[in-house]
């Protein structure tokens, strides 16, 4: 085999944050930083990826990923095909091999994921020639979003390690939570998951995180405050009473927000149900909410992760 | 009854019985408004503004806090309105007393668990606190609003009468509540097996009505006890009746566990055979036992494995009594015979006064966090004058209870409920 491209990232695929190491984060995050700045330049298109395939391949609903991925293989130059396949109840595991089979004859060279089952991402990679980029896999995984996530609070902050993090909510459904839990305590930082009883899952101490039922104690002195989305249909039911008791305890407003730190940063993976898990007056702060930051640092993580591993894939192809 | 400030008041020449701090010892007490100011033991003058009241040697202990009471207001106000329960507790030394949700419509958001407290301030009697609904509409599916129940007032949670049987929803009510450290109690009884009318066995074949076997109240505990090792929740059983169910919390609390239970008096005092010529006033939920799990029911009292001693009043009008035992309502009223039937406990050489006396005081306030149920500087004046020698026999005809459906009725007891204060005011006699 030739010298691989990025020596600091030799993996063929991204199937998660778990298994990383220190300094292929910081790679794939300077790499990234070059792109932030690029993208905020007339100057957005280059030809790095020029000949290459990417495949969108979404069994979930997820037009601002999607779209994040597709903006980031054009501005590399790359040929771009959405698909969207609706996803089976039934014999979900068969489908995605046959899917995978039929996409792999038409020699993609990096097709990015999402799928509601856990797993499924990795399923898949086993079964096909070209690179595998995991959008999103169940509550599994969603490590580009992990990645934009550190790359918008380095820029803030300027580093990872030694920072509080707050990450509130439905963290039992959230495979931003458990990427952004294995990035930062990989890079440092001090991780905190803050929610009622019924959506911390089991076990996640062991992930090297501290655990809080009230929100106030969660928050004091943190320097993120990382929201997570929850979902409507599960407000109902069984996990939670209401909306409007889940806000009184766990949405972020300004009078919770005040037990962090005075320039602490809110974060949010989008999409946001004010009212619910935040406060529309916190997250339209300009000061302090970096949300669409997280969106714009979105693309540019993604063109570091797809020109990377396009680049190993022309280094493995060559060997 | 006056609501004017009673101002200094002297019980004098009392047996001070305060469970809380073990004192039995002869004394007084003085009250001055509201608040107890000094537990005196020994030779006390009196200042001379008081007003002075002589116990004559009668037991002055902290008033009764009755944790399972079932109201009727709203929604059926003619087996028992507020102020009715209100008189019934007081004349049996009750002086609090915490109401399941299963009112109609039920006490599952704020505004029902408001309007309850609002009837109740308005009958000035006993102090009446509520336990919120478990799940929306106590139909089991949907968690209802604990946090802001218990900001609403709500002392614990639970589904009153009915089991929370679905495992998963069990599990999520524990974990939630123990999000904010709130008490879930549990009707420990596994529905499907609970379809009959009286305890399973020989009894009940010869008399020719379904069982419920005392396994739908095992089946139902132990799987609640693994959920509470599972979400770290505290939860609370009510009124068990059987044996195992004693050795099951025995070994829960042993191992750590957040449990708690309590029992009623029908479980210690009675047995099946009290069902014999198909007496609905007997027809109670779960139903009364076989003789070997009354006498460990009484074992668990002895060594504290129970923690406390409720009524379960649940009134039921002669409609829902009258009718062939099958089809008769479950439940009796209980309010009136609480402590005289407890007393049972103490004369029978089972426990002493003070250990009666704490399972109806200060253990029930301290499960639900009340301030309440004990002889203390500073804290109420909630008291209860008694002479627990009195001879006498239960006569439900002249129960202040609206509903009369006591299996007590006729029984001879031992003791009796001389005055009741609540807030420094005496509210029973109503003219004492």
């Amino acid at each position: 085999m030739s010298a691989i491209l990025f020596p600091e990232y030799t993996h063929r695929h991204l199937l998660g944050i778990e298994g990383l190491v220190p300094v292929e984060v910081t790679a794939l995050l300077d790499r990234a930083e070059i792109y932030a700045n690029r993208n905020r330049s007339a100057n957005k298109v280059s030809d790095e990826m020029r000949g290459r395939t990417v495949i969108n391949l979404f069994f979930e609903n997820s037009t601002r990923t999607r779209t994040s991925f597709e903006l980031a293989a054009r501005r590399l130059g790359a040929d771009v095909i959405n698909m969207q396949v609706g996803s089976s109840s039934v014999a979900k595991g068969e489908t995605l091999i046959d899917t995978a089979v039929t996409l792999n004859a038409m020699h993609p060279d990096v097709l990015v994921v999402r799928h509601a089952e856990s797993g499924a991402a990795a399923l898949l990679a086993q079964k096909v020639n070209c690179a595998v980029i995991n959008a999103g896999d169940g509550a599994h995984e969603h490590p580009t979003q992990a990645l934009l996530d550190a790359l918008t609070i380095r820029r803030r902050k300027g580093r990872l390690g030694g920072l509080d993090v707050a990450i509130c909510g439905d963290v039992l459904h959230s495979r931003v939570a458990r990427s952004n839990i294995h990035l930062l305590t990989l890079m440092g930082a001090r991780v905190r998951v803050v929610g009622p009883r019924p959506l911390i899952p089991s076990g996640i101490g062991e992930l090297g995180v501290d655990i809080f039922h009230d929100m106030r104690e969660g928050l004091r002195g943190v320097d993120i405050v990382m929201m997570l989305r929850i979902q409507m249909e599960r407000m109902q039911g069984n996990f939670i009473p209401s909306v409007r008791e889940y806000f009184r305890y766990f949405g972020l407003d300004r009078e919770k927000l005040a037990l962090a730190k005075p320039d602490a940063l809110i974060m949010h993976p989008g999409p946001m149900n004010r009212g619910v898990e935040i406060d529309s007056d916190v997250a339209d702060d300009f000061e302090r909410s970096v949300i669409r930051e997280q969106v714009e640092m979105g693309v540019a993580v993604r063109m570091a992760v797809l020109e990377v591993l396009s680049g190993n894939l022309a280094s493995m192809e060559t060997a | 009854m006056s609501l004017r400030s009673p101002g200094r008041v002297a019980y004098v020449n009392a047996r001070l019985l305060d469970p809380a701090s073990g004192l039995d010892q002869t004394g007084a007490l003085l009250a001055d408004g509201e608040h107890i100011v000094e537990v005196h033991p020994g030779a006390f003058t009196a200042p001379e503004d008081a007003e002075i009241i002589d116990c004559q040697g009668a037991c002055l202990a902290p008033g009764l806090v009755d944790m399972r009471v079932q109201l009727r207001e709203p929604g059926e106000e003619h087996k028992e309105s507020m102020r009715s329960a209100g008189q019934a507790a007081v004349a049996g030394g009750i002086t609090s007393m915490v109401c399941l949700p299963n009112t109609n419509p039920p006490m599952d958001d704020e505004a029902t668990l408001e309007f309850v407290a609002r009837r109740a301030r308005l009958a000035g009697l006993a102090k009446v606190y509520c336990y919120g609904a478990c799940t929306k509409g106590l139909r089991g599916e949907d968690l209802a609003e604990l946090g802001i129940m218990a900001e609403a007032g709500a002392l614990a949670f639970t589904d009153g009468v009915k089991a929370i049987a679905n495992a998963q929803m069990m599990r999520r009510v524990l974990a939630y509540a123990a999000t904010f450290d709130l008490l879930v109690m549990q009707h420990p009884e596994e529905p499907t097996l609970a379809g009959g009318v009286m305890n399973a066995g020989d009894l009940a074949t010869r008399m020719g009505l379904s069982g419920i076997p005392r396994e739908a109240e095992i089946i139902l505990l132990e799987r609640d006890l693994r959920l509470v090792a599972m979400t770290g929740g505290r939860y609370h059983a009510a009124h068990i009746s059987t044996g195992e169910s004693v050795a099951l919390i025995r070994r829960a609390k042993d191992q750590g566990l957040r449990v708690s239970c309590d029992t009623a008096p029908f479980y210690f005092a009675l047995n099946e055979l009290a069902v014999g010529d198909y007496r609905t006033f007997a027809k109670l939920s779960p139903p009364l036992r076989g003789e070997s799990d009354r006498r460990a029911i009484i074992e668990g009292l002895k060594d504290g494995v129970i923690d406390a001693i409720a009524s379960d009043h649940s009134p039921q009008d002669q409609d829902t009594k009258r009718l062939p035992f099958a089809q008769a309502a479950f439940g009796a009223v209980g309010l009136e015979t609480l402590l005289s039937i407890s007393l049972e406990l103490h004369h029978n050489g089972h426990l002493s006064l003070l250990e009666v006396l704490k399972r109806l005081t200060v253990a029930p306030a301290g499960l639900l966090g009340l301030d309440a149920g004990r002889l203390r500087p500073g804290g109420k004046a909630d008291l209860l004058v008694f002479d627990p020698y009195r001879a006498g026999k239960v006569d439900a005809t002249r129960f202040l209870s609206k509903s009369k459906n006591s299996p007590f009725d006729d029984r001879p007891v031992q003791g009796r409920v001389l005055r009741t204060v609540v807030d420094g005011r005496t509210v029973f006699p109503a003219n004492g």
